[in-house]
């Protein structure tokens, strides 16, 4: 692990720490976690793991499902430990997470800063590797029922990628839905914990199941443009977008039926 | 050049004026401080920057640039008197330097003014507004400050003005916010939050500052040195043990067991990062940093040791 840690293009200092907080340390103990789940747990598969780019700017922009953001975790996860050279995927996280305690403190020393616009056009205008996933909050509340629909898509991604000459990653998650089999969210209950929600399974618990979980990686799609097109005109492109994942989701079940 | 430094009797001021002097300038000092120890060759001026007598060291040694640094920035002091010398003596430097034909000045203002929220970005470029304000109340007199120097790049434009947003300085001083939070063997922090501190060595501090006046960029700049650290970092290195307490704790425990004072207000920024972009500042000046993280936290950790 550490020698994965060791070859990513992230610009660690002398104490181990990148400019936006990134620790070699916690990096280490974060990814010992999540390998465990990546390969044991959800024993992930990977799919076109090579149309991510070995080097430079990049958005990952992915279906989101299964109430916890599993989802995001298992990329992040097939980037460092199936990806040759490793790449840090860096998310961006929702603001509740950053003012409670712990939140930010986990989120940020791994890479994932608050979701802002400014911090998406900074990392890649840095050449990092960015991972979006556009339905936001609403796309983990979705149930077990949904988990294969695609709720709206914001557009706010697309302006920045291409504001910063970004290919965009298509990227299918399959089985986070599974893992974590919404009925209800409780939402008055997340609001007291300080959550957007709370999903509701049927034992109870919001803890994922140890469900197989498969991501497919689509071709880079690019559009030609610098961001500052009228709404109808990037409505379109995330409409081509949202249609390629929904593509790559119909063939990803396709191939877990038969 | 014949340079006017408010506020010169600081820790810093002695080595501004020090190296402004080996580098042939004149040092005109204001401080109704003493100065003590004042390196050979600085005139100094015992008063107050916003007295008469002030203004006459304007107007008979025509000064060509002024840099101040007379700007009260610890939260200890009673917040109505730093705000009339925060903001009266901004005034006053400004109002003398448009009246007796000053080519220069030079705000020395703290990268605070972005104010620590979770919302906030990493990086703060120079055109963003502060935030945060509602929550540091503490911090409006520097804000208005800063503000109030920058209306200067158009209601004075005879005067070329630069204000500088400076992120923490640590050394071997001891001077500056951080170094006083961390001076004692036990440093509080808030549970679950880890904050990046920003800062730089007080050497590369009077670096930008010389280059400012030698290079006079005209505009508002951030000031940075090395990459910021998270604070338990800044503690360890430093020989130093991270406390964290709950945040329903810490008001209560702030000022006792050992533990150094800190009003609610700057508890946000215990919490949450202010971390600036300094690039625009070294496009204009050239200026790269020569003390980087580590050796100056070494630094401060040797001029003040702690014994176990």
């Amino acid at each position: 692990m550490r020698e994965r840690i060791d070859r990513l293009e992230v610009p660690f200092g002398k104490s181990g720490v990148d400019p936006y907080g990134i620790s070699k340390e916690h990096l280490g103990f974060f990814m010992s976690i999540l390998k465990v789940l990546y390969r044991s747990y959800f024993s992930v598969e990977c799919q076109g793991i090579d149309y991510v780019p070995k080097r430079g700017r990049a958005m990952i922009v992915g279906n989101h499902s299964g109430g916890v953001a599993v989802d995001g975790a298992m990329v992040i996860a097939s980037m460092l430990l199936d990806k040759e050279p490793p790449r840090l995927a860096q998310g961006m996280v929702e603001k509740f997470i950053s003012t409670m305690p712990f939140g930010s403190l986990m989120s940020d020393r791994v890479g994932h800063l608050t979701g802002l616009p400014e911090h998406a056009i900074r990392l890649l205008e840095d050449d990092r590797l960015l991972m979006v996933f556009p339905e936001g909050a609403r796309g983990t509340a979705k149930l077990w029922k949904e988990r294969y629909s695609l709720v709206d898509f914001g557009t706010g991604f697309l302006r920045l990628a291409l504001r910063t000459g970004a290919p965009i990653i298509p990227t299918a998650v399959l089985g986070a839905g599974d893992a974590m089999p919404t009925i209800k969210n409780a939402y008055k209950l997340g609001k007291l914990l300080g959550v957007p929600y709370l999903p509701i399974t049927p034992y109870l618990l919001p803890i994922p199941l140890p469900m197989k979980i498969e991501i497919v990686y689509g071709e880079p799609m690019t559009f030609d443009g610098d961001g500052s097109e009228e709404d109808n005109v990037i409505e379109a492109w995330v409409g081509q977008v949202k249609s390629k994942i929904a593509r790559l989701i119909v063939e990803g079940r396709r191939r877990r039926r038969g | 050049m014949k340079i006017v430094i408010p506020g010169i009797s600081g820790k810093l001021g002695k080595m501004l004026a020090t190296e402004l002097l080996r580098r042939g300038h004149q040092v005109i000092g204001i401080d109704k401080r003493k100065f003590r120890d004042a390196p050979d060759g600085v005139e100094m001026h015992d008063v107050d920057i916003r007295k008469r007598a002030a203004e006459d060291v304007f107007r008979k040694r025509r000064p060509d640039a002024v840099i101040h640094l007379a700007t009260v920035t610890h939260l200890m002091e009673n917040s109505e008197d730093r705000y009339r010398i925060n903001l009266g003596g901004t005034r006053a430097v400004f109002e003398h330097a448009k009246t007796y034909g000053v080519e220069h000045v030079i705000f020395v203002g703290r990268h605070t003014y972005y104010g620590a929220a979770a919302d906030a970005p990493l990086y703060h470029r120079e055109d963003e507004p502060p935030m945060a304000l509602q929550h540091f109340p503490e911090l409006a007199d520097l804000v208005a400050a800063d503000l109030y120097a920058t209306t200067a790049l158009w209601q004075k434009p005879e005067v070329n003005t630069t204000v500088l947003r400076m992120a923490y300085t640590l050394g071997p001083t001891g001077h500056g916010t951080l170094a006083t939070f961390i001076r004692g063997p036990l440093v509080p922090t808030v549970m679950g939050f880890d904050p990046l501190f920003q800062f730089m060595h007080e050497e590369d501090v009077v670096r930008a500052l010389v280059l400012t006046v030698e290079k006079r960029p005209r505009g508002v700049f951030n000031v940075a040195g090395p990459s910021p650290l998270p604070l338990s970092f800044v503690v360890k290195q430093a020989g130093r043990r991270h406390i964290p307490v709950p945040e329903i704790l810490i008001a209560a425990a702030l000022g006792r067991f050992g533990l150094p004072k800190l009003t609610r207000g700057a508890l946000a920024h215990v919490k949450f990062p202010v971390v600036v972009d300094a690039s625009a500042f070294r496009a204009a000046t050239g200026f790269e940093h020569k003390i980087d993280e580590e050796t100056a936290i070494a630094a401060y950790r040797a001029a003040f040791p702690i014994t176990r």
